[in-house]
């Protein structure tokens, strides 16, 4: 067990967490994710999933307790670069994600961020447009797609940064089947490919998860 | 404003499409200044004549640039009622009490030639580049990052606010509110511009952390990057010739 347990990728030791003036959403919770994992994260409304997301993004930082990633421990901003080039956070809503003017400067903003150089860029987005079945919106402007296409596009823009792990936010509410369907499509074309997602459409998740995590009272439990 | 989001004029391969943005912003910034401060009529007539060549040259749509010089002359429009009555002169005519003075029709013309000029060049070199392209130039000529960054969001999130601000009055209209001159109506749009400025920063927080987590670390890239030739340094000591050319006639 113990050995098992060295090989997390994300580990999460006694760690508590509260939003100023409000109850805490964790007391010493625990949580191990290793490669390969494709897990969905059920629970109710302010039972602490997106608060998790942000808490390994380094987005919020706990109160008490250890976050380990990629075997080293992640306390304060600049441990967290690292965490971000290398693990993918999908917004629930698609304007925070996407702010450039173009589909392809918003793709293009991590691989740059990431210090790719101009050819490597222009590859990786043709392949990522390609791989999620958006070729041909490189010119589209962000603002006027609709809402399906900003989400398949903040998905990309994420995809873009060839990520090991995948944090998905709530990515089929208010999609149609037919768009859900895409993005089913999408994860399992990648088998290789660890993610968590938070999500409350049980067929979507029953589609593209090995197994389905519980949160409840800031605890986390398979079921 | 919808005009401003889309960036209508950035599209095309005119001259001044092409050429590299630095010498545009230059070359803009030294116009409008120029012209700002210049009281010369045959330098303000030559300034209004370059700027309608470079329009032409940019090979813009003569209906979109029309309308937003209406636009601008809306508000001259304004000038024009008020100046020549209040500035004091000779008076060349008289409506009942009020004196039509020389000097404020002239004033009033050199603001027009003024502001038309700048706008046409603005229009000319300054909506022919992408905001993204504009962003790069400008941190290229050492304009502080912060202040880059501010132009940039300013842009990109007026959209966002606006459509917040839609939703929020579509919400009031469907419960029967109607603006009208009392304390309700007040409150109402108190609470409407408070939520706007709620959301807008934690909008402007989320963004930030989406940045973040695609590896943001301050610096903007951009896809297109664009280098200076010969031609553009060329073509930017000409058009500078131009303008001091501008200075000089008598």
């Amino acid at each position: 067990m113990k050995e098992r347990e060295d090989k997390a990728v994300i580990k999460i030791a006694d760690l508590s967490f509260a939003y100023p003036s409000r109850d805490y959403v964790f007391e010493k919770f625990n949580f191990n994710f290793f490669k390969g994992e494709r897990i969905g994260l059920v629970g109710l409304n302010g039972s602490g999933k997106t608060t998790l997301f942000h808490l390994i993004m380094g987005l919020l930082h706990p109160t008490e307790g250890k976050i380990d990633i990629f075997g080293k421990e992640r306390k304060v901003e600049s441990d967290f670069a690292e965490v971000r080039e290398r693990i993918g956070l999908v917004f629930q809503d698609p304007d925070d994600q996407l702010f450039s003017p173009t589909v392809a400067e918003d793709i293009a903003f991590g691989p740059l961020n990431l210090r790719k150089n101009h050819q490597e860029t222009k590859k990786i987005l043709k392949e990522t447009l390609e791989t999620l079945g958006l070729a041909g919106f490189e010119d589209r402007i962000t603002y006027n797609l609709s809402y399906g296409e900003k989400r398949l596009v903040s998905l990309a823009t994420v995809w873009a940064m060839q990520p090991e792990i995948l944090l998905l936010d709530e990515p089929t509410i208010w999609l149609d089947e037919g768009t859900i369907e895409k993005i089913v499509q999408i994860l399992n074309r990648n088998p290789r490919l660890s993610y968590i997602i938070i999500s409350h459409d049980k067929k979507f998740l029953k589609e593209t998860t090995d197994s389905i995590c519980l949160m409840d009272n800031g605890k986390i439990r398979k079921i | 404003m919808i005009n401003l989001i889309k960036e209508k004029f950035s599209e095309g391969d005119s001259f001044f499409h092409k050429l590299d943005p630095r010498v545009k912003i230059i070359v803009a910034l030294l116009f409008s200044v120029i012209v700002a401060v210049s009281d010369k009529y045959t330098s303000l007539w030559g300034a209004l004549f370059l700027a309608a060549a470079v329009v032409i040259v940019a090979r813009l749509r003569t209906k979109e640039v029309l309308s937003r010089l209406l636009v601008v002359n809306s508000f001259i429009f304004l000038l024009w009622l008020m100046l020549p009555f209040t500035f004091q002169g000779e008076k060349i005519y008289t409506l009942g009490s009020l004196g039509i003075s020389q000097e404020g029709i002239k004033y009033a013309l050199l603001i027009t030639i003024k502001s038309n000029s700048i706008v046409l060049v603005g229009i000319a070199f300054l909506s022919t580049t992408s905001i993204f392209n504009l962003v790069h130039a400008l941190r290229h000529l050492h304009l502080p990052d912060k202040l880059v960054q501010l132009f940039f969001f300013t842009y990109r999130y007026i959209h966002t606010i606006h459509s917040e601000y839609i939703r929020l009055n579509n919400a009031l209209k469907i419960r029967g509110f109607k603006p009208q001159t009392n304390l309700h109506t007040y409150k109402t749009y108190a609470y409407l511009v408070g939520m706007m400025l709620v959301r807008s920063y934690d909008r402007s927080k989320r963004v930030y952390n989406a940045m973040l987590c695609r590896g943001f670390k301050g610096k903007f890239w951009t896809l297109n990057h664009f280098v200076s030739k010969k031609a553009d340094f060329a073509a930017g000591i000409v058009m500078i010739s131009c303008i001091m050319g501008l200075v000089l006639l008598p």
